[in-house]
This record gives structure tokens, C-alpha cells and sequence, in this order.
């Protein structure tokens, strides 16, 4: 399979204020999409997914490493921006936010093709993708303005949006934490729709490993600013590794493990701890003691998709 | 752009509703009707001034009335030094007080709000030189610059407009560029980036329409303002001599002994009539905020 996003040793620091140090949002990160593929990035509040998220659209520049979008790496110059951005698309949490609410269903939607020169038969091709968002009849919707309509529906014109631009892949940043149980579903199908009728590639951050499971096919934990374990669903999900991993599953009602609660403090970029990053709240280190795990540094996961499971752990491994 | 492409309907009946819904919740505010309404009296008085306001009523040389009299028949509010209807002078007045007071906004808005949107979209140096320059020019003691622009530019309408705006465009700048970084931090900004716009497409369809409410009622309060300054900078002599507007009628009663003669009549009426058209744009604009800001429909 041809992977169509790839990023390389992206990390990406923010400035600190004067006198602290330096935030590593993302530390260090190996990730591929494949054609047809969904890969979910799942991670607490703060470990950096939004981070890479936006940095894979090109709206953070990293300070390291790269993003590479159909082979080549992308550039950071308008015009390079923008060619990339016509097959690489964003879905915000947010659909209420992210719809300027001044501008109807049809010019949310008209935008990008307009911005992208692509005004022959306009009405058509915002037709055509809202249809294919599921606003269907998309007469029906194209006068209306965000604040007429449902977060399911505002999230499907937001969908719409990228999708009259026929990209190849879609970056959603927690498409559904903003919405009702009950939409959350549809959207989710809607995007493995998607990959089914039109081959859609999509990266799925999300702090909620059930969504992973429904959607998909790969996924990759993410800890402070690093990917700890990554593999197909069934690896990382039912055969966890990485204790970070257990943990989350662990917490989870129907997991049928006694639950194992994570001590410690929350991580904080400004200051990664060294060796396994993950050493001060590890249940496994906790129990048995490895010199390792404080002093030695872990190499960073190679995200080769094709690699069975993988996990950034001293004692797992 | 879009209409040819798709049903006309669905993309203007909503416009429509927009504008309807503004003037349902807008005819809901009695004090903003009075406003509007005093608003319309005095501007379709000085559109219409000219049909029965001549040069022989204007003209010190050319009228017959008495002089400094006292509101008698045929002169409802008396007469000036030179025996010329106050009534039809404070009339007469309200064309070059209003026009001067609408130019001098419409600058003060255009000036004020690109600034404040460029200010508030660059962040970087650009940004921050643009706000020094507009510091700069909020340190400028108004008056002084005003007395000297109109020294520089010869006394009359257009340098007492020049002045106003010059001196009142930074209140405009501050506000649209506070309200620009507010917008530019919301999703969508974020989204539109990503579909491909650059800076001018996201400062014109993205920032601008919701910063334009604001502008909005922000120019209501600024017209009041720059009316009053036209008024104080006539009243001290660096308005057009030849010509009547409110300011100068108070200038001329009082250099012409109104106030020892115990004028009143001549007196009141150029200022309240400067009170009245303040008060109407006050009332248009508070009106106008609070049907726009939807947090504020619920009182």
C-alpha cells in the first residue's frame, strides 16, 4: 500500500517564557498513512496529538524532522502550503467553531474549492460533497447558516468542506468529542464511508480508545510528545505491551483487569524526564526496578507500518 | 461569485431573514426608534433645506428682518444681528454640521478599522509598529492639532474634517483590533488556513464580517462625537466664516453680545439642536449593539 503521510523524527518545541524551559509538545514522532487507511492517535489531554495534528497540516511549523505528504516533504512557503493542503485536509473538534458563523452552508463549503481556483461548476461539486457528507438533499442545506442546524450536521458541513477538495487524506483532531453519543456513531461511520467509496486516508486523533477500536485500523499511543506503542488495532488494543497502554485499557468498564490507576504527576512537556519518559508513573518499574528505565534513553519507535507491534518500553521488550 | 451556480433562493432567502430579524428586534427598542426618528427629521430638514432656504434669507445684506428680536410672528425663534430667522439658520446649519460630522466618520471608520484589522491579523513587527503609531497618536493633544491642521490647510469644512478624523481614527483602531485577535483565535480561522486562504481572504471574509457589528455601532457613537467636535472647533473660529453650521451660529451669538443682550433665543436653539442629533445617534447606537451582541436581547 502507498502511504500518503508519512512524518519523520517530527519534534516540535514552543518557546517558553523567559526563565523557563522549552515546551516539547512533540518529541521525537515516526508515523505513516497508508492509502485507505485509518490510524488512530490516542493520548491523554497535553501528551502533544493536537500538536502533531496541526503540524501535519502545516499550521505548526515543527522544529525538527518532517512531514512528508505523497513523497515528498512539504515546504513551508505559500504556494507550497497550499498545493498541499489541496490533498491533505482538517477536521476540528468543533464543529460550531469551526464554521464561520456569517457564512452559509454553500460558502463554508464553496471556500475551498474558490480558494483553490476550482469555481468550474461550483454548485456542483458542493452539491456532490455535501451528498457525499450525508446532508442529503444538499439543496436542502446549502442556504442555511451554522447556527440553524445540529452539531452532527455542522460536523458533516465541515466534512463537506474538505471534501470538495478531493483530498487523499483527512486529519481529524477529535472529530466527535464534541458531539452526542448518538451523532458520534454516525460520523464515524460516515468517515469509514468514506475510506470505502473513495479510498480516504484519515488520521484520527482521539483521547478515546473505543473510538479507535470502531474506526481504526492501526494506532498509535501517544505519551509525552512520543509514540509509545504502535500496531494494528487488534495488537495494541487486545494485546497491550506498553504498560502506559495496559493502563488506559485497564480503566476501561468491560475490561475484565483490575483497573490500574496511574500515581504520580501529570506529564509535563517543560520538563521530560530522562530515560523511559514514562519512568515516574510506570506500574511495571514501580513493581520490579530496572536501572534502565531512569538512565537509559529509548530509541524512537520507526513507525514502519509494516513492523508487527511495536512498543518504546525497557522491560516489555 | 456563487449565485449563478446554485438556486438563487437558498442562498438570499437567509440574507433576507438576517436583515428581517435585525429590524423585528430593532422596532422592539422604543428609545431606538425615537432616535431613528429624530435622526430622519433633521436629515430630511437638510436635504430639503434648499427648497425654502434662499440667499435672501441667508444673506446679512439681503434680509429685512428686525434685529437680535425676540421670537415674534414670523420669526418662531427670532432673529440674529443681522436679522436672519434663527429658525431657518439652525435649519440651514444642520447640513454642513451633519455632513461634516458623516465625512469625518466614514475616514475615522475606513482609517481606524484597517488599521485595527492589519494590527490585529499581523501579529509580528508589523502589528506592533502599527500600534506604536497609533499610541503615538492617541498622545496628541487633539485641539492643538487640530488648531494647527487647520492653520497648515487654510480654515474651513475640509480641514476641520481632516482634523476630527485624525484625531478621533485611534479609538476605532484600538477597538477593531481587540476584536480582530478575538476573531483570529476562533476555529474557523484555523480552517480556513487549511482550505488554502491566505491572509487578505481570511482578514476580508473571515475577520471583517464579524468584526463589522462592532464597526458598526462603534461609527453610530463616533458620528455624535465628531459632531460635537466639528462644534468646538467652529465655535473657535477655524470653521469657513461664510458659512452657518451650529458651531459657528454659537460662535457668532456670542461674539455678537447674545450673552449680555440675554439672546437666549439665539443661543438654545444651534445647541440644542447639536444636543438632539447627538442624542439620536446615541440612541441608534446603543440600539443597534444591543440587537446585534445577542448576548445583551435578554433585557
Amino acid at each position: 500500500m502507498k502511504t500518503v503521510l508519512e512524518v519523520r523524527d517530527l519534534t516540535v518545541t514552543y518557546p517558553a517564557r523567559r526563565g523557563a524551559a522549552p515546551a516539547r509538545a512533540v518529541d521525537g514522532v515516526n508515523l505513516q498513512v497508508r492509502q485507505g487507511e485509518i490510524v488512530a492517535l490516542v493520548g491523554e489531554s497535553g501528551c502533544g496529538k493536537s500538536t502533531l495534528a496541526r503540524a501535519l497540516v502545516g499550521l505548526v511549523r515543527p522544529t525538527g524532522g518532517q512531514v512528508v505528504g505523497d513523497g515528498e516533504p512539504l515546504g513551508y512557503s505559500a504556494a507550497a502550503l497550499k498545493a498541499y493542503r489541496r490533498h491533505t485536509q482538517l477536521v476540528l473538534q468543533d464543529p460550531g467553531g469551526a464554521l464561520n458563523p456569517r457564512q452559509s452552508v454553500f460558502d463554508a463549503v464553496a471556500e475551498g474549492p474558490r480558494l483553490h481556483g476550482l469555481t468550474d461548476r461550483l454548485g456542483e461539486r458542493v452539491h456532490t460533497a455535501l451528498a457525499k457528507a450525508g446532508l442529503r438533499p444538499p439543496e436542502q442545506f446549502a442556504g442555511r447558516f451554522p447556527h440553524e442546524m445540529s452539531g452532527g450536521q455542522q460536523q458533516r458541513v465541515v466534512i463537506a468542506g474538505a471534501l470538495a477538495l478531493e483530498p487523499k487524506v483527512i486529519v481529524a483532531d477529535e472529530p466527535v468529542a464534541s458531539l452526542d453519543a448518538s451523532v458520534r456513531g454516525e460520523i464515524l461511520k460516515l468517515i469509514l464511508e468514506l475510506r470505502d467509496s473513495l479510498g480516504l486516508s484519515a488520521l484520527v486523533v482521539s483521547h478515546d480508545l473505543g473510538l479507535a477500536w470502531n474506526i481504526a485500523d492501526r494506532v498509535a499511543v501517544m505519551y509525552l510528545g512520543r509514540i509509545v506503542e504502535t500496531g494494528t488495532v487488534e495488537e495494541v488494543l487486545l494485546r497491550p505491551r506498553h504498560p502506559y497502554t495496559r493502563a488506559l485499557l485497564s480503566v476501561l468498564p468491560d475490561s475484565g483487569e483490575p483497573p490500574v490507576l496511574l500515581t504520580g504527576e501529570p506529564p509535563d512537556p517543560t520538563s521530560v524526564p530522562g530515560g523511559c519518559r514514562f519512568h515516574p508513573r510506570c506500574p511495571l518499574r514501580a513493581a520490579e526496578p530496572d536501572p534502565r528505565c531512569d538512565g537509559l534513553d529509548l530509541p524512537v519507535l520507526t513507525g514502519d507500518p509494516s513492523a508487527s507491534a511495536l512498543a518504546a518500553c525497557h522491560l516489555v521488550q | 461569485m456563487s449565485a449563478a451556480t446554485h438556486t438563487p433562493a437558498a442562498l438570499d432567502v437567509p440574507r433576507h431573514h438576517a436583515f428581517g430579524r435585525f429590524c423585528r428586534a430593532y422596532a422592539k427598542r422604543p428609545a431606538g426608534l425615537a432616535g431613528l426618528g429624530l435622526l430622519v427629521a433633521f436629515g430630511v430638514l437638510a436635504l430639503a433645506a434648499p427648497l425654502f432656504i434662499g440667499d435672501d434669507q441667508l444673506n446679512v445684506i439681503k434680509v429685512d428682518g428686525p434685529q437680535l428680536s425676540p421670537p415674534v410672528d414670523g420669526y418662531p425663534l427670532g432673529t440674529d444681528q443681522a436679522g436672519r430667522s434663527v429658525l431657518l439658520l439652525v435649519i440651514w446649519g444642520a447640513r454642513e454640521s451633519l455632513s461634516i460630522g458623516l465625512i469625518a466618520t466614514a475616514l475615522t471608520v475606513v482609517l481606524g478599522s484597517a488599521v485595527g484589522l492589519l494590527a490585529g491579523h499581523y501579529q509580528g513587527w508589523v502589528g506592533k509598529v502599527l500600534m506604536h503609531v497609533t499610541d503615538w497618536f492617541i498622545a496628541l493633544p487633539s485641539l492643538p492639532l487640530a488648531i494647527s491642521l487647520s492653520a497648515v490647510l487654510g480654515q474651513g469644512a475640509a480641514s476641520i474634517t481632516i482634523a476630527i478624523a485624525v484625531t478621533s481614527w485611534t479609538a476605532t483602531a484600538r477597538l477593531v483590533r481587540a476584536q480582530t485577535l478575538a476573531v483570529e483565535a476562533r476555529p474557523f480561522i484555523e480552517r480556513a488556513k487549511v482550505l488554502g486562504a491566505g491572509n487578505t481572504q481570511i482578514m476580508i471574509r473571515h475577520v471583517l464580517p464579524n468584526v463589522m457589528p462592532l464597526i458598526l455601532v462603534s461609527s453610530t457613537l463616533t458620528v455624535a462625537s465628531a459632531i460635537l467636535s466639528e462644534a468646538t472647533l467652529t465655535f473657535l473660529g477655524l470653521g469657513d466664516p461664510t458659512g452657518v453650521t451650529w458651531g459657528s451660529m454659537l460662535q457668532a451669538a456670542l461674539m455678537g453680545g447674545a450673552v449680555t443682550a440675554g439672546a437666549w433665543w439665539y443661543l438654545m436653539p444651534p445647541g440644542i439642536a447639536i444636543l438632539v442629533v447627538v442624542l439620536g445617534f446615541t440612541l441608534v447606537g446603543r440600539a443597534v449593539e444591543h440587537v446585534l451582541n445577542p448576548r445583551m436581547v435578554t433585557r
